[in-house]
């Protein structure tokens, strides 16, 4: 009976079982940011003990830094003491640091794989639930919280249980239009936000085996969103190019030994999965969401559902969300007006999603409402410093669209970019939680990049398709 | 020091009812602005509580009938979206300090930085988290008692069964629910077990 990737890539990095019976999981990367580290070297220190592998820690900055201007020291002072923590941190205990002046800093999730870090068949762990990304190499990676933080500087282990398998098979073709993003906001409407608690996802079929490295982060990045803890992708001849020549992959001889021990951690063709999921490519429409979580969503040229139309224990949700929201339901979502329009964070903030929107925009004239506020924030310094190279920050610029420096921005708000009281916001990133972008009643519509440009243009909701003639002939 | 052990909680209940409640509204992400735990407890549910004052209604947590309460009981899927541990750390700190969450289910990180506060989070069937809710709306003197020895809340007379999985449940009860410490014995084997994976050496 075959293994899936999960299962060998678990056992192999099982330490012991623990007399709780939970499992002592060795982590082969650790990541760590400003917000859920600072506490955990503080227990660290309390319990005397020493970061036990300095050399798996990685650190960058990315949720509290402003995107208008990096220099130090942050106006913000509550920023800035956290940066200066990180600092303080990093440095004794000798963990490797992103920073800005290096010209290295970024999401963390955008910086671990454009330096080449985050590698097939590794446990990847990081105090933040989006570290699902990373799995879009055929690594098992998940989110911790700050306790398991601290556990990992001390040991380089957790306690943990082994997830069920879920096979999540996109097959046949996407449509003209419809994107990473919109196959993972698919998946969370029809599993449901938590529908894949206790479960780890291995995302796979035609659609995910075409799909780019950025595309299978943006997949698997959202994997949280629908309750999975991780979500994988098996690695493969685009993840092995996508490493090769990478700041810290390796090289030479090793590379050689590398992608043999990466062949090797694949799920075998006869695994058995817990429960497999098949979904065709050409169902999948361009999505937005509706509602307060993302799995309130609809295909663009759909309805706000009725309370009807949402499963019994949903209803409740459905009519928190229509109020929040101020839509009515059974109302077209396209055509609702919003304010401001945010491309950017972990989940969509890489260069290739700009480069998808440059290409839609360019030379069409086509020019940001006046009304509407446009957020272009890169991902990392390295896709800003590559996106001005190639001039893309001008086309940008002209197109009324604000390019900033690289963070989490408004993907939560922790840093000065907010949006403010009701302001409805068109955004690239995972979560329309309520007050998510930093006003306790702004409001969220996720959507992938070209829709929010197509937002951004419109003043509105609508179908980036035909805005762009996306398709047309 | 406080006895570590976990096995009968017991105080004055809260109700906080809706499915999927989220870190983010559990501790809006600006009170994340902090390198210490410490003065989270008064933002827990914070622009929850704004909204309800706004609308000319009061939040559970601005009750002042329940502001002893040590059991949170809740509904599906709480604390899911964002991994920060200062949602649990904020319910913890909140008023006498909540020691225990009842609810229908929880998302899975949540669950797991609770343990490792000593805060069990036990599951109820959906009848019963709202039995719950109605009977300590209904009475909030009343005390909710969660014991995780014979896996009942008992309130006013009623009792319920309630679930945990085995392995947190004895860790809470016989108070190994600081994972550190058991993780820390095992530095041997740690060792070794790196040593055999080939990315650990760099693939010489
Ligand atoms: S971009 Fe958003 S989701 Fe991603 S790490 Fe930053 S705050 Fe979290």
């Amino acid at each position: 009976m075959g293994k899936t990737l999960y299962a060998k890539v678990f056992d192999a990095h099982t330490v012991a079982k623990l007399p709780s019976g939970q499992l002592q999981l060795l982590m082969g990367l650790h990541l760590i940011h400003e917000v859920t580290s600072p506490q955990a070297f503080s227990m660290l220190e309390h319990l005397g003990l020493p970061v036990l592998f300095p050399e798996r820690t990685f650190a960058t900055v990315d949720h509290i830094i402003p995107t208008k201007s990096q220099l130090r020291p942050f106006s913000d002072s509550l920023a800035e003491e956290m940066m200066t923590a990180l600092e303080r941190n990093v440095k004794k205990h000798g963990i490797r640091y992103f920073s800005t002046d290096k010209g290295e800093q970024g999401i963390v999730h955008v910086v671990g794989p454009e330096m080449g870090l985050t590698q097939p068949g590794m446990t990847i762990c990081c105090g933040d639930s989006h570290t699902s990304t990373h799995g879009a190499f055929g690594a098992i990676a998940f989110g911790i919280g700050t306790s398991q933080v601290r556990d990992v500087l001390a040991t380089q282990t957790i306690a943990m249980d082994k997830l069920k398998v879920r096979r999540i098979e996109v097959n046949g073709k996407l449509g003209p239009g419809v994107y990473a993003k919109d196959v993972t906001l698919h998946v969370i409407n029809l599993l449901g936000v938590n529908g894949g608690v206790g479960y780890a996802y291995e995302y796979a079929g035609d659609v995910v085996d075409a799909m780019t490295m950025d595309e299978r982060m943006t997949v698997c990045n959202m994997s949280i969103e629908g309750g999975a803890r991780c979500g994988y992708v098996n690695p493969d001849a685009t993840t092995y190019a996508y490493l090769k020549g990478r700041a810290l992959s390796p090289k030479g001889e090793a590379w050689d030994r590398a992608v043999a021990y990466w062949e090797s951690v694949r799920s075998d063709a006869d695994a058995v999965y817990d429960d497999v999921v098949k979904i065709r490519g050409e169902d999948i429409e361009p999505v937005v969401t509706w509602g307060i979580n993302p799995g309130q969503s609809v295909g663009v040229n759909g309805k706000v559902p009725t309370a009807k139309d949402v499963p019994e224990n949903e209803r409740g949700a459905a009519e928190e969300a229509y109020a929040y929201m101020s839509l009515e339901p059974g109302q077209q979502i396209r055509g609702t007006k919003i304010d401001v329009a945010f491309i950017g964070s972990c989940t969509n903030g890489r260069l290739s999603d700009f480069e998808e929107v440059l290409g839609l925009l360019r030379g069409k004239g086509l020019k940001v409402k006046p009304h509407v506020r446009a957020l272009i924030v890169p991902g990392s310094q390295s896709v800003r410093k590559e996106m001005i190279e190639k001039g893309y920050d001008r086309i940008f610029t002209e197109a009324g669209f604000e390019f900033r420096e690289a963070g989490c921005s408004m993907c939560l708000a922790m840093n000065p970019d907010k949006l403010k009281g009701r302001e409805v916001c068109a955004s690239s990133s995972n979560r329309n939680f309520k007050g998510r972008q930093g006003s306790p009643t702004g409001r969220t519509l996720l959507m992938s990049p070209a829709m929010v440009a197509a937002a951004a243009i419109a003043g509105e909701v609508t179908d980036a398709r035909e805005l762009f003639g996306i398709g047309a002939a | 020091m406080e006895d570590p052990k976990r096995i009968v909680i017991s105080g004055g209940g809260i109700p906080v009812r809706g499915n999927d409640i989220d870190t983010d509204r559990i501790i809006p992400a600006r009170f994340l602005k902090t390198v210490v735990f410490d003065g989270l407890g008064e933002h827990a549910f914070e622009d929850d509580r704004g909204q309800l004052r706004e609308a000319g209604k009061t939040h559970s947590f601005d009750e002042p009938k329940f502001q002893g309460a040590r059991v949170l009981v809740v509904n599906k899927n709480f604390g899911c979206g964002s991994s920060r541990e200062h949602a649990p750390q904020a319910i913890v700190r909140w008023g006498k300090g909540i020691r225990a969450i009842v609810g229908e289910s929880f998302a899975e990180i949540f669950f797991g930085n609770c343990v490792s506060l000593g805060l069990p989070c036990v599951t109820v069937d959906e009848k019963t988290a709202s039995a719950l809710q109605t009977s300590i709306e209904q009475n909030p003197a009343a005390e909710v008692s969660v014991d995780l020895a014979s896996k009942t809340v008992k309130v006013g007379g009623a009792s319920y069964p309630i679930t945990m999985p085995d392995g947190p449940r004895k860790q809470l009860m016989e108070g190994r629910w600081d994972s550190t410490a058991e993780l820390v014995g095992n530095r041997d084997i740690i060792k070794a077990t790196a040593a055999k994976l080939p990315y650990f050496t760099g693939f010489v």
